[in-house]
């Protein structure tokens, strides 16, 4: 695992569902097929209605034109991110769109476990809400050895909460991978 | 110190005397369920984490519905459905429910309880995030990722956070006006759609018993939408005597202790609630009915695992008699099972079908269909700026299909109540 990930920022609101990070529509294609995955990058984050897609000014796409790579590589959350239905697609599209970490106020919980078990993307939980403290674009060094991350553009840092108990499965790299080391499987 | 229902259940799963809300405990599943959507990929990541020594864990514990994309032109969902087929032909499982063949049964979460899967005191998990609903008997269900199935296919394990229980408590008698919808649209709006993140949302009460079995697995169906991890009631009479006849009658039933811990606990009266809506774009955007009266509408939709029960469609059935819908209005019946009763159950002597068609109804074959948007091809999705009232469970943007459309969710009885107008109307004003 990275020890730091530096990147630019994609600010998102509150209760950003499921839906809106893959609409179900798109959930038909192949998840083994890499030529298919690539669908599930182009449509990330492609119901989040527009005055909402990229804080504070919005209207910011998070994918541009036919690409399925995003210029983001940390999302930035409110409360509640990823509530709604349990499908596994929605980390998975954030991971081919090149999405490392979301940092969000709080979960909801199938999205939490998803994006840990499945090794996507390493969903950080902040001490404050900072969906209104930093802008899209800008560069943020997240640090996970320490649990902060810093404001390269304006130079302010905050504190993460550390992952706790399900450290040891981002730091595998997913559940199957910590099954492994741990000799359960 | 006492434990909750919740806790006893998982307890007993982890083999463990006792188990406290907060630490992580390895749960043995008595059944995995999965679907078109989430099987191929829980299939695939399966294959490829176990490799040549891939085994499924036990085979009379995998439940395989298709469900979600069924009557579609769209390729690569019916190639899903082709993968289940292989899937369960290879392994031989005997828990397949092909489409196309007698065998299918439409909407996993209804299927689940009308094929005798919902047993009281066991731990079932599913590739859906609606897998609480079969907390309604007694047990514990929640839903989970594809790696998480695979991990449990392969298994038979999984580990879960125990979660604290929030205490719901219905008492009073149901007015006529007012369905399970209510209570948990209720609920949503006291709470929020994470005010029960990683909780229990236990129901109790007087009303709560006096419900039927699809009443109540409307209310644990919508756990979800308050960011529950599982919605549980404790087995009654009304339970045994649904399971009885449906030869379930081995399972063990557990009560929460007099002084079990709760995070929280909420009284209602339901003789001072009235029905209510969720307004555009969240299921705890709460309003009443009478408050958004007149809303014009372009589309009605009874349906799905929440509202597609056929406890809902005699709601709609008892206002839509002798009348007729004023806007397009899909009456899809969750599982087969509820469609053949359509035919079969009568009011006034007439039945159900007749009573929709007559009203000018589109009956549609039992699938998830538009509750979830689907292929563009889907039957009731919504288009441009559709203004919809729903019996579904989310209206988040997009969700039943055009992102620029606005859906209400409500009762079935306020939904067809709102057909014959034409507008979304109280359900008092026909009753």
């Amino acid at each position: 695992m990275e020890k730091k990930i530096t990147g630019k920022a994609y600010v998102l609101g509150d209760n950003i569902d499921t839906d809106q990070i893959i609409p179900a529509e798109h959930l038909v294609y192949s998840t083994s097929d890499p030529e298919e995955l690539k669908k599930y990058g182009h449509y990330a984050l492609s119901s989040v209605p527009a005055d909402g897609a990229g804080l504070p000014n919005g209207f910011t796409p998070f994918i541009i034109g036919d690409n399925y790579k995003s210029d983001y590589k940390i999302i930035i959350g409110g409360s509640n991110f990823g509530s709604g239905s349990s499908r596994e697609h929605a980390p998975l599209a954030l991971q081919v769109a090149g999405v490392k970490v979301v940092i969000a106020e709080s979960y909801a919980r199938i999205f939490y476990r998803n994006s840990v078990d499945g090794g996507f993307l390493v969903p950080y939980v902040s001490k404050e809400k900072l969906n209104d403290k930093i802008k899209t674009g800008d560069i943020i060094e997240v640090d996970l050895e320490s649990n902060k991350i810093k404001n390269l553009s304006n130079d302010s840092s905050y504190q993460l909460f550390s992952l706790g108990d399900v450290f040891e499965i981002v730091e595998a790299g997913g559940l199957f991978e910590y099954a492994r080391t741990s000799g359960m499987i | 110190m006492g434990m909750t229902i919740t806790e006893k259940i998982l307890a007993e799963s982890a083999k463990r005397s006792r188990v406290i809300p907060g630490e992580n405990v390895w749960l043995n599943v008595d059944v995995l369920m999965t679907h078109d959507v989430c099987g191929p990929p829980t299939f695939a990541i399966w294959k490829k984490e176990f490799g040549e020594k891939a085994k499924i864990w036990d085979k009379n514990k995998l439940v395989v519905f298709p469900d979600h994309y069924i009557f579609t032109k769209n390729p690569h969902a019916n190639r899903n459905v082709e993968v289940l087929r292989q899937f369960a032909a290879e392994h031989e499982l005997p828990n397949y429910y092909d489409l196309g063949t007698e065998r299918y049964k439409g909407v996993c979460h209804i299927a689940l309880a009308e094929e005798g899967y919902n047993v009281p005191g066991t731990v079932l998990f599913g590739t859906d995030s609606h897998t609480c609903t079969s907390g309604a008997f007694g047990m514990f269900a929640t839903g989970v990722g594809n790696t998480d199935a695979a991990f449990i296919l392969g298994t038979g394990k999984i580990w879960e956070r125990i979660p604290e229980s929030m205490k719901f408590t219905f008492s009073g008698k149901m007015p006529p006006y007012l369905t399970a919808k209510d209570l948990i649209l209720q609920i949503l709006g006291d709470i929020g759609t994470d005010g029960a993140t990683y909780r229990a949302m236990e129901f109790d009460g007087d009303a709560i018993s006096s419900l039927s079995i699809y009443e109540r697995m409307t209310l644990t169906n919508m756990a979800i939408e308050g960011g529950g991890m599982n919605g549980i009631i404790a087995v009654d009479e009304i339970t045994s005597k649904f399971l009885a006849d449906i030869d379930v009658n081995d399972y063990k039933t557990y009560q929460s202790d007099p002084d079990a811990v709760y995070h929280s606990k909420y009284n209602y009266d339901v003789s001072k609630l009235e029905p209510l809506v969720a307004k555009p774009h969240s299921p705890d955007n709460r309003d009443t009915v009478r408050n958004v009266a007149g809303t014009k509408l372009t589309k009605c939709y009874i349906g799905s695992c929440t509202g597609g029960k056929i406890t809902d469609f005699y709601y709609a059935a008892n206002l839509l008699l002798g009348k007729e819908v004023k806007v397009t209005t899909f009456i899809v019946p969750a599982s087969t099972a509820v469609a053949k009763q359509l035919s079969e159950e009568t009011i006034s002597g007439i039945s159900l079908k007749d009573i929709f068609e007559k009203s000018g109804c589109i009956i549609a074959e039992s699938s998830c269909a538009a509750c979830l948007g689907g292929p563009s091809d889907t039957i009731g999705r919504s288009i441009d700026g559709d203004v919809v009232i729903s019996t579904t469970n989310r209206n988040f943007p997009g969700r039943m299909g055009s992102k620029s459309s606005q859906v209400y969710l409500a009762s079935p009885l306020t939904v067809a109540a709102s057909a014959i107008n034409g507008a979304i109307t109280d359900p008092r004003d026909f009753l």
